[in-house]
């Protein structure tokens, strides 16, 4: 099987999308081209395969690259749109908060806004705040909007696609930690993830870990280190953030009876609350112990090494949660 | 305007310790985890921040941009704060916390260097809001990119400083780039200045890369300025050697528009000019070649000695 880095699932579920409908196309800063040269990016080669037709490299001006995107969508196209971090996510946040989000509702249902807007997000590059703030709690927000996450490239290709497909607005997160990421296994043929489906990407029955993106990896090396002292932590990937699989939350914590949360962005208003509130009002007989959020703190991403390692919760931080919640 | 010699000396020397500070940071930010994040110079462009900031007094402001270094520089930050800073110490003069892209000096009134693209201009709009509320004899410059000008951002704010009469330099360093994106093929407007008109506000053209013409006409538009005439779009013509950032192999930049623009090194030009004058000799130039070297070095060495904050140290400064 062929082995790919998440930009290179991202490019060839791109790739593949578009040559399977002439209406996909794709737009942003940089996505033809970059300042950045390397096959491990996800708009790497698009231009040269597809022209600059359907690969248009904008000026910088987030607000017109959303809009572009709402109003291609409603006459029919299928505009896979780029905001390069998602910090700049604000400035194309009235096109997709106020319009994406809920012309269709405002249409009373009559106009369809099949869009895709991908966003590089996460911290861990030294860029700090204005570059590394993770948002996904802010779109997850906003009725009408479909918020995907994926932790791997398997993942990713597949969401993508039915994103793609999908006649909603999708907000599509990329963590950038994952494109350098050592390159795992990907199928090569055609195959699609649905979205609102979560992933349990590692069975166990002592507590639940829910995450999502690139906190993934360091849930799976927490769970490693725990599995040699006996300890087995079950892990689900959520994938999609909105619509939220609530299913397969609620089957995992009524078995391990255990629930901890853990995401990179800050803590207040973070997902984890709302998935810590699903628990509660469905799944509080399952309880065993408190449920505990792993999260980044309350502090804008600093820049310096020690500072920006502080920020970025890891497996340790894990390991410590999970164990003041085992008996 | 014939420019003094001790001004054109004072620029020229604030634009050979930008050169070498530069010169520093390409060095070593190739050296694995001596410097964190994306590093983005200037080389070449130094007239714009050292021309506009000689025709400031130390009470007017600055706000800049993700390529601050000239900037900061050139209004008088201190080159050992901004490298400790860069390199994420302690000692920075930001404690760590901003490092290359954000570094905000306000001590000597540039206090905010935001890396979100035109992002500058309405912060400029509310700084001279307060100089004009408060009659204060002061004005803000505001540093933006041609790419910024794509922005909606500048158009709101270059709309609300003529309407409101600021007293505000917008002032745009076009370097013919905007990331991978020669200028022509993000605007239709051959010169950013004509987008001033549309506003209701004068628009400059400057040779980008003769310090003393960018002098000028800050000068100028400062005095429109503190006199209540509003604000002055100046657009500096100038051109970026390297890449957007250094990691940027920046194929798409031709290699002999390079060389032509190397060429009109703004350095070269002043100094050349200043010893056809016969005012400095080529002593004289040594000399400040060395002091600037000096004055990195210093700071190379103090940002290396000093010691890096303290993890916990990231949850402190959020809140007043
Ligand atoms: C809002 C926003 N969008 C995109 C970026 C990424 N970015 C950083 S610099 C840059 C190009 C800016 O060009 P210009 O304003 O001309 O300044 P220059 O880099 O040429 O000095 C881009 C697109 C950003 N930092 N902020």
């Amino acid at each position: 099987m062929q082995k790919l880095g998440m930009g290179q699932a991202v490019n060839q579920a791109l790739r593949e999308e578009m040559h399977r409908d002439p209406g996909v196309f794709i737009a942003g800063e940089g996505v033809g081209v970059s300042i950045h040269v390397n096959p491990m990016l996800p708009t790497h080669g698009l231009l040269e395969e597809f022209g600059p037709g359907r690969v248009k490299d904008t000026p910088v001006s987030e607000a017109v690259i959303a809009g572009l995107a709402v109003g291609a969508a409603e006459a029919g196209l299928r505009p896979v749109v780029e905001i390069m971090f998602n910090p700049f996510f604000t400035l194309a946040s009235d096109m997709i908060v106020n319009h994406a989000a809920k012309l269709r509702y405002l249409s009373g249902g009559k106009s369809t806004f099949p869009l895709v807007v991908r966003i590089k997000s996460g911290a861990g590059f030294g860029a700090g705040c204005q570059h590394s703030h993770n948002l996904e709690a802010w779109v997850a927000h906003c009725p009408g909007l479909k918020v995907v996450m994926p932790a791997t490239p398997t993942d990713a290709k597949g969401l993508l696609k039915t994103a793609i497909r999908d006649d909603n607005p999708v907000i599509f997160i990329e963590h950038m930690g994952s494109y350098f990421a050592p390159p795992m296994p990907v199928p090569e043929e055609e195959y699609l993830i649905p979205l609102g489906r979560a992933d349990i990407k590692r069975k166990g029955r002592d507590l639940t870990v829910v995450t999502w993106s690139g906190m993934l990896g360091a849930a799976m090396g927490a769970a490693e280190t725990l599995s040699r002292e006996g300890i087995d932590i079950e892990i689900v990937d959520l994938r999609t953030l909105t619509p939220l699989d609530t299913e397969t939350i609620l089957a995992s914590v009524e078995k391990t009876g255990r629930l901890i949360v853990m995401h990179e962005a800050t803590r207040t208003g973070g997902f984890a609350g709302e998935i810590a509130a699903v628990v509660l009002e469905q799944g509080f007989k399952y309880l065993k112990a408190p449920l505990r959020r792993v999260t980044g703190p309350d502090i804008p991403v600093p820049v310096s090494p020690p500072l920006e390692r502080f920020y970025i919760p890891n497996a340790d931080d894990l390991i410590v949660a999970v164990r003041e919640l085992l008996p | 305007m014939d420019v003094s010699v001790e001004k054109k000396i004072q620029m020229l020397g604030t634009m050979i310790v930008s050169r070498k500070f530069s010169d520093a940071l390409r060095k070593l930010c190739k050296i694995k985890d001596k410097i964190p994040g994306m590093m983005i110079v200037a080389d070449g462009q130094e007239a714009v921040g050292s021309g506009v900031c000689a025709a400031l007094e130390p009470e007017d402001a600055i706000i800049t941009n993700h390529r601050s270094h000239n900037h900061l520089l050139a209004k008088g930050a201190d080159p050992k704060a901004l490298m400790a800073e860069i390199f994420g110490k302690k000692t920075g003069c930001n404690k760590g916390k901003s490092g290359t892209l954000h570094l905000a000096v306000p001590e000597i009134n540039a206090p905010c260097t935001t890396t979100v693209v035109g992002a500058t201009l309405p912060i400029a709009v509310g700084r001279a809001f307060a100089q004009q509320y408060r009659k204060e004899p002061q004005v803000t410059v505001c540093f933006f990119g041609d790419g910024a000008a794509d922005e909606g951002s500048f158009h709101e704010s270059l709309n609300l400083a003529a309407l409101w009469q600021l007293p505000l330099i917008f002032v745009c360093e076009n370097n013919l780039y905007a990331g991978g994106q020669r200028y022509e093929e993000h605007t239709r407007v051959t010169d950013m200045a004509d987008r001033a008109g549309g506003y209701g506000m004068p628009g400059i053209i400057v040779d980008g890369n003769d310090a003393p013409a960018v002098y000028n006409a800050a000068l100028e538009a400062r005095q429109r300025a503190v006199s209540g005439n509003g604000p002055t779009l100046i657009e500096c013509k100038t051109y970026r050697w390297g890449g957007h950032s250094e990691t940027d192999p920046h194929e798409y930049q031709p290699r002999d528009e390079i060389k032509a623009w190397q060429e009109k090194c703004p350095i070269r030009r002043l100094s050349e000019a200043l010893s056809d004058q016969g005012a400095v000799t080529a002593a004289h130039m040594a000399q400040m070649m060395s002091q600037a070297e000096e004055v990195v070095e210093e700071a190379v060495r103090f940002a290396e000695q000093s010691p890096y904050p303290a993890p916990r140290e990231a949850l402190e400064d959020v809140y007043a």
